[in-house]
């Protein structure tokens, strides 16, 4: 909503209040003013020209001579380029030295040899947007409709002299979108005297209902209708003031008739519809529901089919308006209109939401009746719209409305407890200052000792509730004499559960592993949704995507953040070590939630470690990021539960790739991106882990106990055992741990050797075995004993042999 | 004989000055005081001694021997302590060259905020509660007081999956659900950091995946002095002891009073500036009383509870705190950008 000062002073004295103190104390009291624009910003030296001579241009035949009054003591000639000047206009003149937007400063100037001392102006010139000027004048300049003397200062003519608040209304104030209710609401703010308008209508001597019937066939959708008739009127351009007006409240003049309608629109928040009466197509208003397949061609020239949803104004024939919304363009005022069907009427908000909606039309009107409007102001609208149209349209006003009323509302009436108040806001009000809040809001009251009730105007329907009584005690009392408080109510424990607990852990373990956290969108295309994801199912689509990109829910985090794997190498960060822990959803049938489960993916490619000058540099590889899993479960207690197995993933390395199994559940995998997938993406060798995190932050931990720092010295013993190439070091290690028992501590792999040393088909694997008793020193046959057997076994299973 | 002795300390004690290294020193070791050397060699013609002479001769070689001993001994620890400091003087480095680096990473900057904020209001006895992103109906909009057709439901345009399934368009859903988990009993505490989600275009300002931070209290008394006080604790903890905060009334469907909170800014110190549009303060959050019918739908009578919430966007906060101008840096996650939260101020 765009509030002109000077227009809110027909209503409210804001003597001594400026515009931007005004905004402030309306800011702080209820709602929002986004800005405050004076209209006339950055001009000047712009005066009522008078066109005394128009001749064309000798040089150029799209330019005019012109000789202009400006007021001065000669007239200026004035060279102008508008295809609409023409002698005796009277038109905005910017003489040399003015300033317009944007800093464009006139100067005296010869345009193809001919002198020209000034600018004609359209409004466009002046700052005025292209949609809020009237066709008339959209491509020339402006012409002053009525006299205007030359040489007077001519924004003030057009009210761009004014300053407009922009107010940011939040849905409930609804009531702020008229003039009227920003005059309660200022009066309230400054506690000044409010003066509203009253309508004078002298009525001629014919009866409106001899012209039209009305009858409402969907009262729940429609509770009141009046109809006014106007006849006489003449089509022509609005008074000044009014167009001014209207411009600055962002509506675009037409005529008077349509000017009028929308004046009133503004002034009373009650949308109007001026239908020609000639052009109706009958004497009865039917408003009912549309059928299924009825057409209507809109004021807009669309042609719109219309279901049962959409409430419609007919002729009792067909369709002449969709209510609250659009006028047919058949019953359109135009230049020739005589006769005025002038529609005001109460509709339900709902309804009109869906028709407004379906058509993709959104019109002051619709945006009114969608969040409610007064509905005592029905009949008082039409009257002020009757008597403007006396005043400014020559207009014969009929006796009486026609109306057909199901209207039922009785203002609200609401007790309170001025204690209740108190205990709500933390504060120490008195019932004397709560009443004047409320005298000062204009809503009745009565005290009876600690209650106050409090009737509540129909232009409040954002008020039903005692809360709602509250919050105008609150904001008018001011929120900044609210004390600051904490709440006394039993003390309760602060803390994060184990699994945010360990989640954060994990996060910080993976950061000094070098990796930068990422956070990528949960909403994918189709075709990435699923990539290398742990589990599929059907994609849970959204019903009406922006895009094809942002469609469908992810099963998995990788596709995206290998997508900012390339995003950086193609932005010169050739080394990238990020990850990240976010929701994968996978679908539980139709129309349920889905299920939400916590993965934790990583992915790292270039260079991992290095010092330049020192000559050392290590990339990533399997193995450094095995190693920060490994880390990370141990971490958490789970190294000796963890197991990789070697497995064939779609996209992944085929070779380098291993399913991760923690405690026997598959969990996750870990490996080398496949080539063909690295092309794709148009990424260099990248290593990525996937992981339900969930399982492993749930994973039972063994509760931390200390064990006994060695007393006595450990038996160190190395063996390198050749074996066949498919025999892997996981299963080595494993039958060596198991054949070790007690005794056996720790098993490390130091080296591996495939070469022409050995056999074809053969490698070697060397360990070191650590052997240690916490009660006593080992003796070298009780080690030599336990190593044997070790090597019996893995030469048993294997066929391992000790390398010579 | 007595000469002799005297003759060869003479010299063995001018040679082991004269020793330039260890080895010299050992040489002059081995060839004087060895079993072979010159002493031993002198005193193989004791036996032409008188006896009287022979104790006398005897005592004054040993003399002679220990003197070239410690003579020795003293230069070798001066040898060596040169020894030392040449090898030391050899191992000289340039310790202006670069160590080598460690590559960690860091937090990206939207959790470093929700993991600020969590910890600050789990120091005042809050707990953090995390909710599904895709939501029903019934808890994104209808619990919370927005029943459908409700003209607030525009002020977030959604994604929905169905009628009634939704990506969730706040974290506000999370009240409803704990107020029912807790079955009418308080007091409630807590906070609910998460993503959500809202149909719009991505731009500088908008993105249509964001993050949220929403509190809730409820116990008996609450008041609205309460989250005033709350919420100047959070706002002076997070953007400076020095900030001033302003409450102004707003509204939203789930809250009654409901207000928004204001900073001062920081920038031009409350004068004005392009960042807070010239009024000198920037909107930070939403909050408010729990509506009654919230509190009604979920189970708490309003006669008896109260409560208050507040709305948070850790994207706002972060591009406020660290001056970040475009909503989308937090989505693409160029290294250059995410290196930059590594600092602890």
């Amino acid at each position: 909503m765009l509030v002109s000062y000077k227009w809110l002073q027909d209503y409210v004295d804001l003597t001594g209040v400026s515009p931007q103190e005004l905004a402030e104390k309306i800011t702080n009291s209820g709602i929002e003013v986004d800005g405050v624009q004076a209209l006339n910003e950055g001009m000047k030296g712009l005066v009522v020209g008078h066109v005394l001579e128009c001749e064309r241009h000798p040089n150029a035949d799209k330019l005019s001579k012109c000789l202009v009054d400006i007021g001065g003591e000669e007239p200026v000639q004035i060279i102008c380029g508008a295809p609409n000047v023409a002698k005796g206009q009277k038109v905005i003149v910017a003489k040399v030295g003015a300033v317009l937007p944007g800093n464009f400063k006139i100067k005296r100037a010869k345009l193809r040899g001919e002198e020209s001392n000034g600018m004609i102006c359209s409004l466009q010139e002046l700052g005025v947007e292209s949609k809020l000027i009237s066709k008339e004048f959209s491509d020339g300049i402006f012409v002053f409709p009525e006299d205007v003397t030359p040489g007077e200062e001519a924004l003030e003519k057009i009210n761009r002299d004014d300053q407009v608040l922009e107010f940011d209304l939040t849905p409930n104030r609804a009531d702020c979108l008229s003039m009227i209710g920003v005059a309660y609401e200022v009066a309230a703010i400054l506690d000044r005297d409010l003066k509203l308008p009253e309508p004078e209508v002298t009525e001629s001597g014919e009866k409106a209902s001899d012209y039209i019937s009305v009858k409402v066939e969907a009262p729940e959708d429609n509770p009141l209708y009046v109809a006014k008739i106007i006849k006489n009127v003449k089509i022509g351009p609005s008074p000044l003031w009014m167009q001014g007006r209207l411009m600055a409240a962002g509506i675009r003049p037409h005529n008077n008739v349509v000017d009028i309608t929308n004046y009133v629109l503004l002034e009373y928040g009650q949308p109007l519809h001026a239908f020609d009466y000639d052009r109706f197509g009958s004497k009865e208003v039917v408003i009912r529901r549309a059928k299924k397949g009825e057409k209507l061609t809109t004021l807009d020239e669309v042609t719109r089919e219309l279901t049962e949803d959409h409430l419609v104004i007919t002729n009792g024939k067909e369709p002449v308006a969709l209510a609250g919304v659009m006028g047919g363009a058949d019953s359109e005022v135009k230049s020739d209109t005589t006769t005025i069907l002038l529609e005001s009427a109460y509709f339900k908000g709902q309804t009109i939401r869906k028709a407004s909606k379906d058509h993709g039309l959104r019109s002051e009107a619709s945006s009114r009746f969608e969040k409610g409007v007064d509905p005592d102001r029905v009949r008082q609208a039409a009257e002020r719209a009757a008597e403007l149209l006396i005043k400014y349209a020559g207009g014969e006003v009929l006796e009486g409305s026609v109306e057909d009323n199901y209207l039922n509302i009785e203002p609200a009436v609401i007790s309170i407890s001025l204690e209740k108040i108190n205990r709500i806001i933390g504060t120490n009000i008195s019932m004397a200052e709560v009443e004047d809040i409320f005298r000062r809001l204009r809503f009745e009251t009565v005290t009876d000792n600690d209650v106050i009730t409090v009737t509540v105007p129909t232009r409040r329907g954002d008020i039903t509730i005692e809360e709602d009584l509250i919050e105008e005690v609150a904001r008018l009392y001011g929120y900044d004499r609210v004390p600051t408080t904490l709440p006394v109510s039993s003390s309760t424990p602060g803390y994060l559960t184990d699994y945010q607990r360990k989640r954060r852990a994990v996060r910080r373990f993976l950061q000094g592993a070098g990796l930068f956290q990422a956070i990528t969108y949960s909403l994918t295309s189709p075709a990435k949704a699923g990539k290398l994801a742990l589990e599929t199912r059907e994609p849970v689509k959204l019903a009406m995507p922006m895009s094809e990109d942002r469609s469908t829910l992810r099963m998995s985090l990788l596709p995206q953040l290998l997508e900012v794997v390339k995003y950086n190498l193609a932005r010169q960060n050739d080394s990238v070590a990020l990850y990240e822990a976010g929701t994968v959803f996978l679908s539980k049938g139709a129309n349920v939630q889905p299920e939400e489960r916590e993965h934790l993916a990583g992915a790292i490619t270039g260079v991992v470690q290095e010092n330049l000058w020192q000559g050392e540099k290590k990339t990533a590889d399997f193995f450094v990021l095995k190693g920060i899993l490994q880390g990370m479960f141990a971490l958490l207690g789970l190294e000796d539960r963890v197991e990789y197995r070697q497995a064939v993933i779609e996209g992944m390395h085929p070779g380098r790739t291993a399913e991760i199994y923690l405690s026997g559940e598959r969990i996750g995998f870990i490996g080398q991106v496949h080539p063909a997938v690295q092309k794709e993406y148009d990424i260099k060798e990248t290593y990525v882990f996937e992981l339900l995190l969930e399982s492993v932050l749930r994973a039972d931990t063994t509760p931390l106990q200390y064990t006994a720092i060695p007393r006595y010295p450990s038996i160190t013993r190395d063996i390198a055992l050749v074996v066949d190439k498919e025999i892997v070091a996981g299963e080595l290690e494993k039958i060596i741990t198991e054949a070790g028992g007690s005794l056996l501590k720790e098993v490390r792999i130091f080296d591996l050797y495939e070469g022409e040393k050995l056999e074809n088909g053969k490698k070697s694997i060397a360990f070191s075995l650590k052997y240690y008793d916490p009660e006593r020193t080992l003796t070298d046959e009780e080690v030599t004993k336990v190593h044997e057997q070790v090597l019996e076994k893995v030469k048993e299973k294997t066929g391992a042999v000790l390398r010579g | 004989m007595e000469e002799r002795l005297k003759e060869l300390k003479e010299e063995a004690l001018q040679l082991v000055e004269k020793a330039a290294n260890l080895k010299e020193l050992n040489g002059i070791r081995v060839s004087y005081l060895g079993k072979k050397g010159p002493i031993t060699e002198v005193l193989k013609g004791m036996g032409k001694l008188s006896p009287e002479e022979r104790p006398k001769m005897g005592a004054l070689a040993n003399e002679v021997r220990d003197t070239i001993a410690k003579a020795i001994e003293n230069k070798q620890a001066v040898l060596e302590e040169e020894e030392v400091q040449r090898k030391l003087a050899a191992e000289k480095i340039d310790v202006t060259l670069p160590g080598r680096p460690v590559k960690v990473g860091n937090a990206h900057p939207l959790i470093r905020i929700i993991e600020e904020i969590e910890d600050l209001f789990i120091g005042m006895g809050y707990t953090v509660a995390e909710g599904p992103e895709v939501e029903t109906d019934y808890y994104n909009f209808e619990a919370l007081n927005l029943p459908k057709g409700h003209p607030a439901r525009d002020m977030q345009d959604s994604f929905y999956i169905t009628e009634d399934i939704l990506m969730r368009t706040h974290t506000s859903p999370m009240q409803a659900r704990v107020m029912e988990k807790n079955k009418g009993k308080g007091p409630v505490k807590i906070i609910v950091p998460g993503k959500v989600y809202r149909r719009d275009n991505d731009d500088a300002t908008h993105s249509h995946q964001f993050t949220q931070i929403e509190g809730l209290v409820v116990d008996e008394n609450i008041r609205l002095s309460d989250l005033k006080g709350t919420l100047e604790v959070f706002a002076k903890k997070i953007f400076g002891e020095d900030r001033e905060i302003r409450l102004r009334p707003s509204f939203f469907p789930f809250t009654e009073p409901s207000v928004e909170m204001d900073i001062s800014c920081k920038i031009c110190g409350g004068d004005g500036c392009s960042v807070c549009k010239g009024t000198g303060w920037i909107e930070i959050l939403g909050a408010g009383m729990v509506h009654p019918n919230v509190l009604e739908m979920s189970g708490y009578d309003p006669k008896k509870y109260t409560g208050f919430a507040f709305g948070m966007g850790p994207e706002r906060i972060a591009m406020l705190k660290y001056g970040i101008d475009d909503i989308r840096h937090f989505y693409t996650n160029d290294i250059r950008f995410l290196k930059q939260f590594s600092v602890h101020e």
